[in-house]
């Protein structure tokens, strides 16, 4: 077995390859044992802190599998960790949900690993092809868990709008790619690199590094290819929501860096320009967007297209220091994110799942501990010091500074001020209003997702250091 | 000139070839068959529906289900085709890649087996 892995230079893509066949197996079990929902959402936990062990221990410095396809830096191995443990975390929010509105499939879990495996691919790959294997294998994933609530119409309606936003999406990455092969002659990041160093970049592959942008501007949820976003959102079941709104888009944004960054370091101003308007189209739009929301999954779908501009300013500066201020952008957002879909979930009152803003009035007299860690949650979102969400603010705007893109970063702190609008406005709702009927109290791993999640983004000002120190490794291994 | 219609000899031949047996078919068809004409059998066979009626028709979902798993095989075997082909080349490392997408595909069609996917009731 590892010689035949060693002979297809497979070894370095061991994770990913224990993640497709462990998926696999437990399909075959899942389907040959009645009532196996429970066993097989345990299991897929297992297999994914698995895979977490084997990223971590797999090896050191750079390794590259399958003829350069595949690459494993320090980023990847980092970015990897924060997706696994944000499919980990999506799977425990779902569990009690699923079983409660009585759409509890074996099949979710195991999508959700395949669809993982794919994000470490997209997280690793190395050239055009690969990107484009990884980006399907996981769009195809997420499709069909947008809709596993086949029998509501909204589910099933997120699910056909991502699936045909998505084809469009990945045609014209596609039409990218083959632009960039067609002028360069290469699909491998390092020797389109060597190609575009050699000489001067034709139209045509500016066209095609557009297109590419586009393709994965609409993976991470950026405007103006956004609109796709806050439907899903809202149509999705809840802790579907929160997995898409955490493990793809860590995976996106890692892949988003690397495609830039890799083969295209050397046209750094021609898509410079392109990301600059994107990030500053996201965050304004994120900003105002929200304002009106009365749905607070839609108003979480609009915060994350803002969220999302702002970690592309990181990538806008094309530095090490972006890099590095991305990669803890993106390792904060998830774990705000996670903390707040949590709080979302635990939204439940006798006679169901509800989500609308004004249902939150008064929380803190009903439930004081929900509204403490949304208020959290919320004012860290807004990047309000000394939260979590500060500092990622903080790093990203002294990048830009960094390099010259001082418009951006003011634009970027104006937008965020207007975002504290819509963020204020629910800790508003929920500690000065008249209390509306109280919710049932928190599932205990709802609970623990949010208590976790909240100490991190408390305690974060205490000890910066580790993530830091780790961010900036991640980054170094890029440049 | 003349060599030029000489190249094209066989291709004059073929279709000569091919023109006398169709004809020889379609005479031997009028001549000698059975010929019991009705409806249903005169209309054109267009796959169990209407030849000509509404293109907006509602029609059972499983027709469409029956069809996706029924495309997954079809390109299998467009895609064993080439393998089959190129074996030689590509020696162990291509037999193997091949073997481990067939795995693949046969585990989704016992999962579609189990599910139920393959039956009409």
């Amino acid at each position: 077995m590892m010689s035949l892995l060693d002979h297809i230079q497979g070894t370095a893509a061991l994770p990913e390859i224990f993640l497709v066949v462990a998926a696999m197996a437990l399909l075959m079990f899942g389907v040959f044992r009645e009532k196996s929902a429970d066993i097989v959402n345990i299991a897929a936990i297992v297999v994914l802190g698995i895979a977490v062990a084997m990223v971590i221990w797999g090896g050191e410095g750079r390794q590259e599998a399958f003829g350069g396809s595949l690459v494993i830096d320090t980023f990847a191995r980092f970015m990897k960790v924060l997706t696994l443990f944000g499919s980990a975390v999506a799977i425990v929010l779902s569990v009690n949900f699923m079983k409660t509105e009585k759409i509890e499939r074996f099949e979710y879990p195991i999508l959700v690993l395949l669809a993982t495996a794919g994000m470490m691919i997209m997280i690793s790959a190395n050239d055009l092809v690969a990107l484009y294997m990884g980006l399907e294998l996981q769009s195809l994933a997420l499709y069909v868990v947008a809709a596993i609530d086949r029998d509501k119409a909204k589910s099933s309606e997120a699910g056909l709008k991502y699936f045909v936003l998505g084809a469009l999406s990945s045609g014209m990455l596609l039409y990218g790619a083959s632009l960039i092969y067609g002028f360069t002659g290469h699909v491998a990041f390092p020797e389109i690199a060597r190609a575009l160093a050699a000489g001067e970049p034709g139209l045509g592959l500016i066209f095609g590094l557009v297109f590419l942008i586009a393709g994965l501007a609409f993976k991470v949820s950026a405007v103006p290819f956004h609109m796709w976003t806050p439907d899903v959102y809202e149509g999705a079941p809840t802790p579907v929501a929160a997995f898409f709104a955490a493990a793809p888009k860590i995976a996106a944004m890692a892949l988003f860096v690397r495609a830039m960054l890799a083969p295209f370091s050397g046209v750094l101003p021609d898509w410079q320009q392109i990301l600059v308007f994107i990030s500053i189209a996201s965050m304004v739009l994120g900003a105002f967007a929200a304002i009106g929301q009365t749905n607070i999954k839609r108003l979480v779908a609009y915060s994350s297209i803002g969220h999302m501009g702002y970690a592309l300013i990181g990538l806008a500066a094309g530095s090490p220091e972006g890099v590095r201020s991305v990669v803890i952008y993106m390792t904060i957002y998830l774990i705000m994110t996670l903390g707040t879909f949590a709080c979302i979930l635990a939204m439940r009152r006798k006679d169901g799942q509800v989500e609308t803003i004004s249902d939150l009035a008064g929380l803190a007299r009903t439930n004081g501990l929900h509204a403490f860690f949304l208020a959290v949650f919320m004012f860290s979102l807004a990047g309000i010091p000394p939260l979590a969400g500060f500092f990622a603010k903080y790093f990203i705007f002294m990048a830009a500074i960094k390099a010259n893109l001082v418009t951006l970063a003011v634009i970027g702190v104006l937008a965020s001020v207007v975002g504290a609008v819509y963020y204020i406005r629910i800790v508003k709702l929920m500690y000065f209003d008249e209390p509306a009927e109280r919710f049932e109290p928190m599932v205990t791993e709802v609970k623990a997702v949010v208590v976790l999640a909240g100490l991190f983004v408390l305690l974060f000002a205490l000890f910066p250091q580790p993530l830091n120190s780790l961010a900036e490794a991640a980054a170094a291994s890029l440049f | 000139m003349p060599e030029l219609f000489r190249d094209y000899l066989p291709v004059v031949i073929f279709m000569a070839v091919a023109g006398a047996i169709a004809l020889a078919l379609m005479a031997s068809a009028i001549i000698i068959a059975v010929r019991k004409p009705d409806p249903e059998k005169l209309s054109a066979y267009e796959c169990g529906f209407k030849a000509f009626d509404d293109a907006r028709m509602k029609f059972d979902v499983r027709f469409y289900l029956v069809s996706i798993l029924f495309i997954i095989f079809d390109l299998e075997v467009a895609f064993l085709f080439p393998w089959a082909v190129s074996l030689g080349e590509i020696g162990i490392y291509g037999f193997w890649s091949m073997m481990i997408f067939l795995v693949v595909l046969t585990i989704g069609f016992i999962y579609e087996w189990r599910k139920g996917a393959l039956e009409w009731d």
